[in-house]
């Protein structure tokens, strides 16, 4: 069982090696990286290569620990006595499962996308550590304890909003995505838009990576907008002749929305190119 | 096994732990990793660095530890080892009874110790095999000779094989102590700074409290509470002279940052070093000053006091009354400092020239003293050090 990307995710091979490790391990992988370079895409792809139900986890600034445990539905119960339900004898009928007991009890091992784990409450890592270290947990309502039938692949992705704790860190792999070179960037293009003219990649990519070259942008363009702008390009049926100049910084590249997301950026952009235009005349 | 590496590693200041040394063991003894360098480089890796910012780092020792790949193939010639015979040793690396030894230990610190007592005895082994290389200089095989590297020899790349190249690309490099700074990252790094505080109009229901005064009253006693802020302090002080051109942006970027993150935030500029008077609008700035004394009878000494500036001047400016390049001042501005930094206990300086150029400049050092070391460069790390000293 190993993973070597699919025919719509290209992974590097050291990707490769430390999700594999981590699969071998049945230790968590830590993923982090610009945005848009395809952190949350790589759980879904993993599953998909393995064959594996994926259970996603998204979480937001108030999501707690417990909540991918479980929740005890105290409100219901009380509903329930007062219309004289029987189910109200048995406690585990009020207990929702939160996203880790769904990935414990699954029968075959599942793979477990914990997402943008930074944008939790700093104490949230070290809420999960004993959970993903022995993959079980204890629930005080129905006292049992709740253990991984299959230790589910976990990958979690951050974007470094937070800084997380040594003792979390030292449980997990890590993998750091780097910016594609652009070899790899022309091979992800290709899963994504096969049969793409040449010259058009080739103008596209020329483009793209000079805009990421300008000084001073806010955000970079990466590689999820590079692949909506191609999409673009190819609807609106914009000629590669349109991309080409002997400096790129002299033309404004059509539709560039797509690849600049901040008004400042396209404002820089704009600029620069005035600028290389009137040095010109 | 591969002792050095993470002995080399802990000396380059990444923090790596045995646990995640075990880790990398167990994983080679997976065979993740095998044989090939490429491999064995990227898996140690992502069980050994946690942090992007330390990637730069392990490359160089990875590179410096692994460096005596060459040799080897230049004694041996490619031929000479045979592939089995290398795979035979990797297997060495873990042993079965080694193995069941980990597993038989329960204890953590059981574990702790019996590894504490297997790495000296690598240790030993593994000058054996220093012995053994001789000839091949820097080389010990303890730690080349296992792994990898003899595996590349078998490869048929050659010597001059993109093994070392991965790590020598340093591609990580800028990812390195981030200097790279950013409203967004410097907000970030401000968040250390925050102590939520609940004061102010009450406006937010207390639903805890609520429910307790109604149980106690027999009557629904609803209860607010003032909303949650960050109830921290601070009190800028910004250096606004000719020497502090080149740092605009910086300096920018961190009072935009600053002014958004603190809902008590009072600022003042000054000129090189703090005199009697501050103020408020660069523009107006002789028009409109601000006693020094004035600021600090204001503001109580809960403020936490940040000063920015290159602190880059001739030292009389410090020490000597009348110093000050701008106007006559009766005191010197090294009073002046105490007297601030008396009040207010909780202060540091952020100073946007590189730290390794201070030496070079006497006034950095005067100042540095006067606020007792708690001088930190103007960039993200040091500006989490700041932060740190300040909510300490």
């Amino acid at each position: 069982m190993k993973f070597e990307g699919t025919d719509s995710y290209i992974a590097t091979e050291d990707l490769m090696v430390a999700v594999n490790a981590a699969i071998a391990l049945e230790r968590p992988l830590l993923i982090k990286g610009e945005p848009g370079t395809g952190k949350t895409i790589l759980a879904h792809e993993i599953a998909k290569s393995l064959d594996k139900t994926l259970i996603e986890w998204h979480v937001k600034s108030t999501t707690k620990a417990q909540h991918g445990l479980y929740e005890y539905d105290a409100v219901k119960r009380l509903r329930d006595s007062q219309l004289g339900d029987e189910r109200v004898q048995d406690i585990r009928n009020y207990i929702v499962k939160g996203k880790l007991w769904e990935s414990f009890a699954a029968n075959e091992q599942p793979v477990l996308l914990i997402d943008e784990i930074d944008k939790a409450d700093i104490e949230f890592p070290n809420d999960l550590l004993l959970e993903l270290d022995r993959m079980e947990f204890y629930v005080y309502e129905s006292q049992e304890t709740i253990k991984a039938e299959n230790r589910p692949i976990v990958i979690i992705t951050s974007n470094n909003e937070k800084e997380l704790p040594d003792a979390f860190l030292r449980r997990c792999f890590f993998h750091y995505i780097s910016f594609p070179e652009r070899e790899t960037m022309e091979a992800i293009v290709d899963v994504h838009h096969p049969g793409l003219k040449k010259s058009l990649l080739r103008e596209a990519l020329n483009c793209f990576f000079n805009i990421r070259d300008v000084p001073g942008l806010k955000k970079k363009p990466s590689t999820s907008e590079l692949i909506d702008w191609i999409k673009l390009l190819v609807v609106e049926d914009i000629p590669p002749e349109a991309l080409k100049s002997n400096d790129m910084k002299t033309i404004i590249p059509p539709l560039y929305g797509a690849l600049l997301k901040n008004e400042q950026d396209v404002h820089t952009f704009e600029r620069l190119v005035f600028m290389s235009k009137r040095g010109q005349n | 096994m591969f002792v050095d590496l993470f002995l080399e590693l802990r000396k380059a200041r990444v923090p790596v732990s045995l646990r995640e040394y075990l880790t990398l063991l167990e994983a080679v003894k997976l065979g993740i990793a095998s044989y090939s360098v490429d491999e064995f480089y990227y898996l140690s890796r992502a069980a050994l660095v946690k942090d992007e910012r330390n990637i730069d780092k392990f490359d160089q020792v990875f590179g410096h530890v692994f460096k005596g790949l060459e040799y080897l193939s230049d004694i041996f010639g490619v031929e000479d080892i045979p592939e089995e015979w290398l795979k035979a040793l990797a297997e060495k690396m873990l042993t079965e009874e080694e193995k069941a030894e980990i597993e038989a230990l329960g204890g953590w610190e059981k574990l702790m110790e019996t590894l504490k007592k297997r790495l000296e005895e690598q240790k030993g082994r593994h000058e054996g095999g220093n012995k053994w290389i001789g000839t091949a200089g820097t080389s010990p095989f303890g730690a080349y000779g296992y792994n990898p590297e003899g595996v590349r020899i078998g490869q048929e790349e050659g010597r001059e094989g993109r093994a070392v190249k991965v790590w020598d690309k340093r591609e990580f490099k800028n990812l390195d102590d981030s200097v790279e700074i950013g409203t967004r990252n410097i907000k970030v790094a401000l968040r250390r700074l925050r102590r939520f505080a609940r004061e102010g109009a009450p406006t937010e229901l207390d639903l805890p409290d609520t429910i307790r005064a109604t149980a106690k009253q027999g009557w629904l006693d609803i209860r607010m509470v003032p909303e949650r802020h960050n109830a921290v302090k601070v009190l800028l002080f910004l250096d606004a002279g000719g020497s502090m051109d080149p740092h605009v942006r910086v300096c920018q970027e961190l009072f935009s940052a600053a002014r958004t993150e603190f809902k008590h935030l009072e600022y003042y500029y000054f000129h090189n070093c703090v005199y009697e008077a501050v103020w408020r609008d660069n523009r107006r700035r002789h028009a409109e000053r601000i006693d020094t004394y004035q600021v600090l009878h204001t503001y109580p000494a809960d403020y936490k006091v940040v000063f920015v500036g290159d602190a880059s001047m001739s030292p009389y400016e410090i020490v000597y009354p009348g110093g000050s390049v701008e106007h006559f001042n009766p005191e010197p501005g090294e009073m002046w400092m105490r007297r601030l930094t008396q009040v207010y206990p909780k202060a540091v300086w952020l100073n946007p020239v590189p730290e390794k150029y201070w030496k070079y400049t006497p006034s950095i050092d005067m100042l540095s003293q006067l606020l007792e070391g708690r001088m930190f460069p103007l960039t993200l790390d040091g500006l989490d050090r700041a932060m740190r000293e300040l909510s300490r």
